[in-house]
């Protein structure tokens, strides 16, 4: 089984650092080193590094470019200048998500970026190729060739615009990229995250990236595993593909609306979108808080006070910024407005809770 | 590697005993901290419960995951480790140190049930 997992050009450096591993999309990745709460508080007080090479790096090219990338793509690339990059998803005719993802517009005219989760880069690279015919594309999938690792907190503008060496990516803000050329290679800085923190997303060739991690490392930035990441985009609001977002889990029922721009001409999924805002959903993910120290997991049962059950946790966690028993759920829609009581059976026993905002945690990016 | 101590025994799922007379001391093992990571939450059964062998009778939480108390031993609870309340991280820091709960054996018949400390090291690995 282990040997038919991928592995990262920084695979080695985890092992050496004495990281826990664990097979994840399909990759032997690192979970954690020094241990999730102290990964986690490095993010949101000084600075991290994460391994994100897993992820996929899909390139779209040639002059229909962008009416291709706004018909498989929820948000409007239109208006999106280049340098600049915007979140969105990849739906199913029925508005089921096929996969979240980041548009880049590239400084080079009729090209994009769009980065994808790990999990997904063949599902993904499959369902833009059948979405092709009649556009004039070229769909490139360079996932295999770029390195990426995320430097995330409130300390990353020093690490990533001093130690490495990146000084104009101090002037980018919040979800906007530069280039750069490194020993004859292209690198993108982009000002992106996953963690609620201001933070740079790197992507460059392997044995460059190699040098960043290493870089980066000396310069006091402590090393981050994927627990910590998960924890630190739930506390954030963030949903993650396969949990808020799903086949079965439209954007509108994960609360991701102002993603989809029905107001373009058309996307893979609009109608769907449209017809679910127009008549509302039977589903939504809510967030939810619960009054008791006990831990509301993935699956867990959400119930009425009635034992009735209305919805199931998707994330949750004891927040390590917060202190308290969060979760994202799937409920019913008659119970997803804010304020609304509900309860999470944690093992034998009902905890009560009630519906509050999914963003738990006051996020710091740069604007 | 995980620490594994002379003299007490452990269960399958990964809590140690240490018998003391007709009480049974109970609490997780280095490799089962160690597995699971910072733990944050830890749900004890009450004072004068009386607990199973083979039966839940509480849960550890880490950040993570979360895992059952399995009952090593059957009888009635006398004693719970109330500080794990507040500082559940004790149990990271020493596991053989931070026991959970002390239970007043029913059938000391069911300790010959549980694995010696080199039968126990061929499991914690």
């Amino acid at each position: 089984m282990d040997n038919l997992l991928k592995t990262t050009c920084l695979h080695d450096l985890h092992v050496e650092l004495g990281a826990k591993m664990s097979p994840f999309a399909g990759y032997d990745m690192p979970i954690q080193y020094s241990g999730i709460i102290d990964e986690h508080n490095a993010v949101r007080h000084a600075a991290g590094v994460f391994d994100v090479s897993h992820m996929g790096e899909v390139f779209v090219s040639g002059p229909d470019a962008e009416s291709f990338v706004n018909h498989i793509f929820t948000n409007d690339v239109r208006p999106l200048a280049p340098g600049a990059i915007l979140y969105g998803m990849m739906l199913y005719p029925d508005g089921g998500t096929v996969d979240d993802l980041l548009v880049y517009r590239e400084f080079e005219p009729d090209r994009f970026l769009l980065v994808v989760n790990a999990a997904n880069v063949d599902k993904d690279f499959a369902w833009m190729q059948e979405q092709a015919d009649g556009f004039a594309v070229v769909l490139d999938n360079q996932s295999d060739d770029w390195g990426q690792i995320a430097v995330q907190g409130p300390e990353a503008e020093k690490a990533v615009c001093g130690a490495l060496g990146f000084k104009e990516a101090a002037e980018l803000s919040f979800y906007t990229f530069k280039d750069f050329e490194r020993s004859g290679k292209r690198v993108i800085v982009s000002r992106t995250g996953y963690t609620g923190e201001d933070g740079f997303e790197i992507y460059a060739a392997p044995e460059l990236i190699r040098n960043y991690w290493n870089i980066v490392l000396a310069a006091g930035v402590k090393p981050c595993g994927l627990g910590c990441r998960d924890t630190l985009r739930f506390e954030a609001g963030l949903p993650l593909y396969g949990d808020e977002l799903t086949a079965d889990i439209s954007p509108v029922m994960a609360g991701l609306g102002m993603f989809c721009k029905l107001d373009k001409p058309e996307f893979i999924g609009k109608e769907a979108l449209a017809e679910q805002k127009a008549n509302g959903v039977a589903q939504k993910i809510v967030g939810i808080e619960l009054s008791d120290k006990a831990i509301p997991r993935h699956g867990y049962p959400v119930e009425l006070e009635d034992g009735t059950e209305v919805g199931v946790v998707t994330t949750g966690y004891h927040s390590i910024s917060l202190d308290k028993s969060i979760c994202f759920a799937l409920v019913d829609s008659a119970y997803a407005a804010l304020g609304t009581p509900l309860w999470v059976r944690v093992r034998k026993n009902a905890f009560p809770g009630v519906v509050v905002k999914k963003r738990f945690y006051q996020t710091n990016y740069k604007k | 590697m995980s620490k594994i101590i002379e003299g007490l025994l452990y269960s399958e799922s990964h809590e140690w005993v240490k018998v003391d007379g007709n009480v049974a001391i109970i609490g997780v093992s280095d490799f089962a901290q160690s597995e699971m990571g910072d733990i944050t939450y830890v749900e004890m059964p009450d004072v004068d419960d009386e607990i199973v062998a083979g039966d839940d009778c509480g849960a550890l939480e880490s950040v993570k995951t979360s895992s059952e108390l399995v009952a090593p031993v059957s009888g009635k609870v006398v004693a719970r480790n109330d500080a794990l309340e507040d500082q559940p991280e004790l149990i990271n820091e020493d596991a053989y140190e931070a026991w959970i709960i002390k239970v007043e054996m029913s059938d000391k018949g069911e300790l010959d049930a549980l694995l010696n400390a080199a039968a126990y090291a061929e499991i914690a690995k």
